[in-house]
């Protein structure tokens, strides 16, 4: 995955974020969380900004950040919608769900609409396995899932929000 | 600071609003765990103050943890004072108003279920008590199905205690534990009472917990570092999850007293980010804690300080790994380092650490109450206590459990599972997620407990328990295990890196109906060097799920290889779904639920599927009132 520069990003946000950790040992990883929180990904810009400020090497940040799958260094959809597949979600259907979504929307697993509305990510197990399938649009938990249940659930939340 | 008198004052106060709370006109609580919410809880309440608004009654409306019964919610109790509490499942927004009916004027259920009247159960020992909650059948006056062979100790307060609500802790004798440690025991004593408990870490290791304490206080070094390992990553698993959100001051009070053992002022809850409302549930409690003087300088009036801190995890299972967790909390990359020195010698940031489990930290605070005598009088001689699974796939009953050790693997899956749907056949239980190996039919008698376990090639694991039936396909299981290892392999090790992809890689050629013979024999191979040249045990265990499976379902195996058949009708590349056009009515259903439109059919005339677009994904199956699609 590439480092995304060029972004246009106002980096002054990040000032909260090395105040309220300044005396920290070891918090690279919760900077980065406020980041990604922050800008919805990690650009390019932010991660030298954050090795500077910390002394570290761009190429260590870099490490960090890719090694979590927490971390995304693209830009993604306004809003995210990730489906379980852990194993009682996976047994009761998220792959069917997953070409659901794959054919309303056109993307695939980790993918982004062409309008920046929507990614979808395949996540494993978010721990409500009876009430699989599961899947998290945005903040919000929803169990028990269909395709059209899910499809429309989605169109409307985009739409509405 | 806070003196043992004014926490006492606190208590007092604390159960006065408890009674209060029993006492009220009406008390109605929801369970707020994530299952609850993500099944509607949040909709319920309010349901339930529009509903008591219309009956013009006012009532106390709480919340409460999960009581593990999944399957169930959202749920709902209501007790109105003198009656007995009740607890409705299937409580959604849409039912409250005909579950106030029942429990007011008595008027049946359609859509909702009556679980059990809940009666609050008092265990003593040692001068102290353990509350908890029983569910009885109304009718059969007596435990309910599910609840009968359970034994709820470090779950004891999940569904009974608000868990945002420092008071409820307090009115239950929380932190009664930490006053007794801090006024009456050195950490040599504290230590000597935790060993002799005989508490085993609940993380999956099953080491000796006093032992392991002992040691990070024998190292003369400072600081020392206290860690709770709340990364829970099986897939499956959610037991850590439920005991943060339904009674996280257990956990806290747990690693206060732990980091008074070690010598530690300093903690880390390294808790998983897909876990929201468990660290939002448990910084109020860290909040609530140090407002009452039990976490910060002098706590109760001692010399001993201490503190905790919430590290969110960042997405990576191999974070669960003591080692790499503590990589990871120094803002490094999670991968593990080896031991020996151990943690308790050299951990965090090289300095003396311990590591533990959530539900090991939540024990504590009872044994300390209760007395180890009576922890060990719980279990069995060499696991005493409870162990806690979470109980899921093919099972009437899934949800989370908590059962005395010992306990038969036959009696956790058909007495407290309610045995397998459909009438299907029991085919194997995997225990210990992706790292572990699966009980098939011959061992279900085998007790459930570490060393029993081991002796017949599986592991306790964290406690996650998934049950497959007949319609179950081994090697696709085995499959998913090893692409959840292959992704999530930190990559320091080749065998490890490379071999979890080798295996993946075999295994996708035997589902897809590519498989060879030598491809047994390769599996075996990789799966010895994995287990030699692997740093850690993601690494070592990995390939466990693959050699359990093989070792005791090799017929499945080989009817992929040699027949290109899957005998459970799982796997795509093998099978054909196929309309019996004499049992088919017409009725449409399955067309209109076929995600790839392969299935075509005039009304009230048999309907056929198209193979070339037909995706084996098996709904139409599943909607088919009538049998009429059979698997070939």
């Amino acid at each position: 995955m590439g480092v995304s520069n060029n972004n246009n990003i106002d980096l002054t946000l990040m000032d909260k974020v090395f105040e309220k950790y300044a005396e920290r040992q070891g918090a690279l990883i919760p900077i980065l969380q406020a980041a990604q929180s922050t800008y919805g990904y990690l650009p390019g810009e932010v991660l030298e900004l954050i090795a500077d400020r910390l002394g570290l090497s761009v190429g260590k940040v870099y490490g960090v950040a890719t090694f979590y799958a927490q971390f995304y260094l693209e830009r993604r959809g306004r809003h995210i919608l990730k489906l379980c597949d852990g194993t009682a979600c996976h047994v009761k259907g998220t792959p069917v769900l997953m070409t659901a979504i794959e054919e309303e929307f056109d993307i695939g697993p980790g993918e982004t609409t062409s309008d920046g509305e929507l990614t979808v990510e395949i996540v494993y197990c978010l721990g409500s396995c009876a009430l699989a399938p599961v899947a998290v649009l945005d903040e919000e938990v929803i169990g028990r899932m269909r395709q059209e249940m899910l499809v429309r659930r989605v169109k409307k939340h985009i739409g509405a929000n | 600071m806070v003196s043992v008198a004014e926490l006492a004052a606190n208590r007092e106060k604390a159960r006065e609003r408890w009674e209060q709370k029993i006492e009220a006109d009406i008390f109605i609580t929801v369970g707020t765990g994530t299952c609850g919410l993500a099944a509607g809880a949040r909709d319920t309440l309010k349901a339930v103050e529009e509903e008591l608004e219309k009956r013009e009654l006012s009532a106390l409306i709480g919340q409460v943890g999960c009581v593990g019964m999944c399957s169930y919610e959202p749920m709902l109790e209501v007790q109105a004072k003198g009656q007995p509490r009740v607890n409705y499942g299937n409580a959604t927004a849409r039912n409250v108003p005909e579950i106030l009916a029942s429990y007011f004027e008595g008027t049946s259920l359609n859509k909702s279920v009556i679980v059990g009247e809940m009666t609050p159960t008092v265990t003593r020992s040692n001068g102290s008590a353990l509350y908890s909650l029983s569910f009885v059948d109304p009718e059969e006056h007596e435990k309910i199905a599910f609840h009968q062979k359970q034994l709820r100790v470090v779950l004891s307060n999940c569904g009974l205690i608000d868990p945002e609500s420092i008071d409820d802790y307090l009115a239950v004798d929380g932190y009664e534990a930490l006053e007794k440690v801090l006024t009456e025991m050195t950490p040599e004593e504290l230590i000597e009472e935790v060993t002799k408990s005989g508490l085993r870490g609940r993380g999956g290791g099953g080491f000796p917990a006093g032992i392991k304490w002992g040691l990070a206080r024998k190292t003369q070094r400072w600081p020392k570092f206290l860690i709770c390992n709340a990364d829970e990553g099986d897939p499956g698993a959610f037991m850590d999850r439920s005991t943060l959100e339904g009674d996280p001051h257990s956990v806290i009070e747990g690693m206060i007293i732990a980091g008074y053992a070690i010598g530690a002022e300093a903690g880390y809850i390294y808790c998983r980010a897909e876990y929201p409302l468990a660290i939002k549930r448990l910084e109020i409690a860290l909040a609530q804690a140090r407002e009452l003087g039990l976490l910060g300088e002098n706590i109760l009036g001692s010399d001993f300080n201490f503190d905790l801190i919430i590290k969110e995890g960042a997405g990576a299972f191999v974070c669960g790994e003591e080692t790499a967790l503590m990589a990871s909390i120094q803002g490094e990359r999670g991968q593990p380092w080896p031991r020996p020195p151990y943690p308790a010698v050299s951990g965090l940031w090289k300095q003396p650490s311990n590591v533990n489990n959530v539900k090991s930290y939540a024990y504590v605070p009872r044994i300390i109450r209760m007395g180890a005598e009576w922890f060990r009088s719980l279990g069995t001689e060499d696991s005493p206590g409870t162990a806690i699974f979470a109980l899921t796939g093919m099972v009437n009953r899934t949800g989370l459990i908590e059962v005395p050790m010992g306990i038969t693997m036959r009696e956790i899956v058909y007495d407290v599972g309610g045995g397998i749907p459909l009438d299907r056949k029991f085919k194997a239980v995997q225990t210990g997620g992706p790292l572990g190996g699966c009980l098939p039919e011959e061992h279900l008698d085998t007790p459930v407990d570490f060393d029993s376990l081991k002796a017949v090639g599986a592991v306790m694991g964290s406690g996650g328990m998934i049950v497959a039936d007949e319609t179950t396909c081994m090697v696709e299981f085995a499959k998913y295990f090893m692409q959840f290892a292959c992704d999530e392999s930190c990559g320091k090790c080749p065998p490890c890196r490379i071999g979890s992809t080798r295996m993946l890689e075999i295994l996708v050629r035997i589902t897809d109906g590519e498989g060879k013979l030598e491809d047994l024999d390769e599996i075996r191979r990789l799966a010895r060097g994995m287990q030699r040249g692997s740093l850690c045990a993601l690494g070592q265990l990995a390939p466990s799920p693959i050699l359990s499976t093989l070792q005791h379902f090799e017929d499945e195996y080989r009817a992929h290889i040699e027949e290109g058949r899957c005998p459970a009708g799982k796997c795509r590349a093998l099978i054909t779904f196929e309309i019996v056009a004499d049992l088919c009515t017409g009725c449409m259903v399955c067309g209109r639920n076929c995600p790839s439109n392969a299935i075509s059919g005039e009304k009230q005339q048999p309907h056929v599927i198209d193979q070339d677009l037909c995706e084996r994904c098996g709904l139409c199956k599943e909607v088919c009132k009538f049998d009429a699609i059979v698997v070939n």
